[in-house]
């Protein structure tokens, strides 16, 4: 325990060190956060669940903060709902069986782009009659522009820019731009400037039955999108990123623990027998080594199954013969000889006995730096198998952004966030284990201790 | 010390100087010779892996069959011979044709007796054909669809591992001579960087010079169209392979500078570097006949195993880059579900590692003292 606290005082001298353990600190409490707040069903189906999950979402929406480095401000998306009151809603009753609901929204604009879509979603409580509703439009600049009068027969959906009546009434196909241009500009501008200002949208809804009621939710599709944005599916990025966290970590502690202690227990088995073992070890190291690590896994991927869980089993196996078995087995030989161990042989023990608690033990200071160096490349290793198209089919992880974004050339069409949020957190994750590891191997190494 | 003595032979008599050479040559043959052996039987068994390993579930025999039953319901339904044969009798004989198929397969064979015999199918390149790539000449043979693309990679992997080896031992090396300077700082500051894979800093080295400067190209080996004249061509092949072989220089350049400078930092307290520095020797020479010709076979072992696991990289990196070498068959070969392609291309990956073992091996060799004087069996 002193020891082990020894080791942690040595640590945080080193900055590198304490910084590595800052960004693994950060990254247990955003995989705490995503697992507590999102359950596993809850995040496969917020990935793979279909239009009906992301449909209220925009397509390849930047995301919020892209506004910080452009000087042209791109507008936000919203969603406003009567049901929990961010939308007003009025109902007056003159008559027993008729009353009007005002819904009205006003919103401050002072964006210099236009919005993808506006939608409405009418929910009506229908007894008999369909309740009726008029949508109008109000500009800064006092102009205003009737959108749609309908009758309201279930749950229906009103889509600003694919109504053909309005755009037949605004004489357009661009119906965003002919709502939100300045009339007043410059008009023989190639690109309308959008009217800043504050704009109103009104709702006038009438029931005519005792109990019916009408429900709007009003959903502003911008050119930004939450704190990660979209991707082409509509899909909030956040939870990929969030959720891809606890993955890339439990893939890369679990792959670099199972590796490094299965590798040392081999070593140490084959080194204390001797003769045949070692002899075997060492061949099927040699083999291991020519055979090509991602193409087998690519092909175990292809033939039998795309569970993360069964890839990080193949790679543990194959990674478990490496060089590094040849490292352990050379410093194995030289404890092997020493006289603690011929004293415990003296005095009978058994050959597991001095395995596991006399040569393995031992190793400790070497295995803890090779095991947290070792996490990024697992860490990259999942990334990498999922930019190759065999990432696992149902769970949202940060490799499976950058193969989405990749496969969708969003580097060619400038959606640099689609590519740029994944590989940020895996150079973050990455770093963190290689600055932990390398200052842990200063600790561990004696030689290094000095230079 | 034995590097002393083939410097600078003693004087010895002439015959006993040429039976010295001789032998010495000898052992590098024997040594040679046995490492062929040894990786010949090495290669033998990761292939016979692969095979088991892609035919386990089963996957490749159904390919098969369904493939030969593909082939032989179409070969029936467009042969006019056929076509006046009532259903009954067309049956018949498609049942008949396909067992006839399977057998000359081997199909009905014990997977132990059949995987044998792709055994020696896949040590003679023998791939078999594709289920739908096919080669830029338009062969279905997997081997020429793999060999077809096999100079590309040479020429990524070759370019950027060469230049990843030198820059990083003389790098080292002056570094280690600047212990503690602002430049080696930096250096163990940046070896972290070593963490993440070639292809994650081709997708950042795409953005930046690519998609923000417009400077070099996304991907490819050559522009479209290609251009007539050779030297061109030449040139804009070398401006393609800018972007990918800096990913995979950058992705392992700052760590191998900082373990071979560590390396060269232990090996430089050793008494007899010591000595040589105490005898007046300038620090070239101490670098070079005693510092860097005693380590120069560990530094080769440790390259052969970065080049082993950059082979690896290459895959993704070639993908992302539109490098039309194997990694990108590879994929592509997912893509289409190719499983001929798939195996075939991991077989001639493991045929390429052997290959890197053996040629390192042969370096390891020609500057190991000890291979030459024959004492100790060095691994």
């Amino acid at each position: 325990m002193t020891k082990l606290k020894g080791w942690f005082r040595a640590l945080l001298r080193f900055p590198s060190a304490v910084m590595g353990l800052a960004i693994i600190a950060f990254l247990l409490g955003v995989s705490a956060y995503a697992l507590i707040t999102i359950p596993y069903s809850e995040a496969v189906r917020l990935w793979r669940g279909g239009e009906d999950v992301w449909y209220k979402n925009p397509k390849y929406a930047a995301p919020s903060w892209y506004n910080f480095f452009t000087s042209k401000k791109l507008p936000l998306s919203f969603v406003v709902d009567t049901a929990d009151g961010s939308m007003s809603k009025i109902v007056t009753s003159n008559d027993p069986n008729i009353s009007t609901v005002d819904m009205t929204y006003s919103f401050d604009y002072t964006y210099d782009g236009f919005p993808d879509e506006m939608i409405l979603y009418f929910t009506p409580t229908i007894v008999q009659k369909f309740p009726f509703v008029s949508v109008s439009w109000l500009t800064p600049d006092g102009r205003k522009i009737r959108i749609a009068d309908m009758a309201v027969g279930g749950n229906s959906t009103f889509r600003f820019s694919q109504d053909p009546k309005l755009g037949t009434r605004l004489n357009t196909d661009k119906v965003m731009q002919a709502l939100f241009a300045d009339p007043k500009a410059d008009p023989k501008a190639t690109t309308p400037t959008p009217l800043k200002g504050t704009y109103q949208l009104v709702i006038s809804g009438t029931t005519f039955d005792k109990g019916s009621d009408i429900a709007a939710q009003f959903v502003f599709q911008g050119k930004l999108f939450g704190l990660a944005g979209t991707d082409k599916y509509r899909r909030d990025l956040m939870l990929p990123l969030l959720y891809g966290t606890p993955i890339a970590l439990a893939f890369g502690l679990l792959a670099a623990l199972g590796t490094s202690l299965v590798t040392m227990i081999i070593a140490a088995i084959g080194t204390w027998y001797g003769g045949w073992v070692d002899e075997l070890i060492q061949r099927i190291t040699e083999v291991n080594l020519v055979l090509p690590f991602l193409a087998i896994l690519i092909m175990v991927g292809q033939f039998y199954s795309r569970s993360i869980w069964l890839m990080l089993g193949v790679a543990i196996l194959l990674s478990i013969f490496s060089g590094s078995i040849k490292t352990y087995r050379s410093i194995f030989l030289q404890s092997k000889e020493s006289s603690y161990i011929e004293a415990a042989r003296a005095y009978g023990a058994s050959s597991s006995r001095i395995i596991f608690s006399y040569l393995i033990p031992r190793m400790v200071p070497l295995l803890i730096p090779a095991l947290v160096t070792s996490v990024p490349s697992f860490v990259f290793l999942e990334a990498s198998l999922a930019v190759l198209g065999l990432g696992d089919p149902v769970l949202p992880t940060w490799g499976k952004v950058i193969n989405d974004a990749w496969a969708d050339g969003a580097l060619y069409q400038g959606r640099y966030y689609w590519v740029l949020e994944p590989a940020v957190l895996l150079m973050i994750t990455g770093f963190g284990f290689a600055l932990l590891g390398f200052a842990l191997d200063r600790i561990f190494n004696p030689r290094l201790r000095d230079i | 010390m034995a590097t002393e003595t083939l410097d600078t032979p003693a004087p010895e008599t002439p015959l006993v100087k040429k039976k010295f050479s001789n032998s010495t040559f000898m052992r590098l043959v024997r040594y040679t010779a046995l490492r062929l052996v040894t990786l010949a039987i090495t290669v033998t068994v990761a292939v016979y892996l692969t095979i088991l390993i892609a035919n386990m579930g089963g996957y490749v025999d159904t390919i098969m069959r369904n493939e030969a039953r593909d082939n032989i319901t179409q070969s029936i339904a467009s042969n006019p011979a056929y076509r006046n044969l009532a259903p009954a009798v067309r049956e018949k004989l498609l049942q008949e044709k396909i067992a006839a198929e399977v057998e000359r397969l081997g199909l009905n064979q014990p997977f132990a007796v059949r995987s044998f015999r792709y055994l020696t199918n896949a040590l003679t390149l023998n791939l078999g054909r594709s289920i739908r790539m096919t080669s830029n000449a338009g062969s279905k043979e997997v081997r020429l669809i793999l060999l077809e693309r096999l100079p590309a990679t040479l020429l990524l992997s070759g370019t950027s591992e060469l230049f990843l080896f030198f820059a990083s031992v003389f790098i080292a090396l002056s570094l280690s001579r600047k212990y503690g300077s602002w430049l080696d700082k930096l250096t163990i500051a940046l070896s972290p960087t070593s963490a993440a894979p070639p292809w994650f800093y081709g997708i950042f080295f795409i953005l930046i010079f690519a998609a923000i400067f417009r400077v070099l190209p996304f991907g490819g080996l050559v522009d479209s169209p290609p251009p007539v004249n050779k030297v061109a061509y030449g040139l804009n092949v070398l401006k393609h392979l800018i972007l990918p072989g800096m990913s995979v220089i950058v992705s392992s350049i700052f760590l191998s500078i900082y373990n071979w400078r560590t390396f060269f930092l232990i090996y430089s307290t050793e008494d007899y570097v010591e000595m040589a520095k105490a005898k007046g020797l300038p620090p070239r020479d101490v670098e070079r006949r005693y510092i860097l010709r005693p380590t120069l076979p560990t530094i080769i072992t440790n390259f052969a195993l970065l080049v082993i696991t950059l082979w690896t990289g290459f895959t993704i990196t070639e993908t992302v880059f539109g490098w039309p070498g194997l990694g990108i068959t590879l994929y592509h070969a997912i893509g289409y579900y190719d499983t001929p392609v798939i195996v075939g291309s991991t077989i001639i990956y493991a045929y390429l590692l052997a290959l890197t073992v053996f040629l390192l091996d042969f370096v390891y060799a020609l500057v190991d003292p000890r291979v030459k004087v024959g004492s100790g069996n060095s691994q």
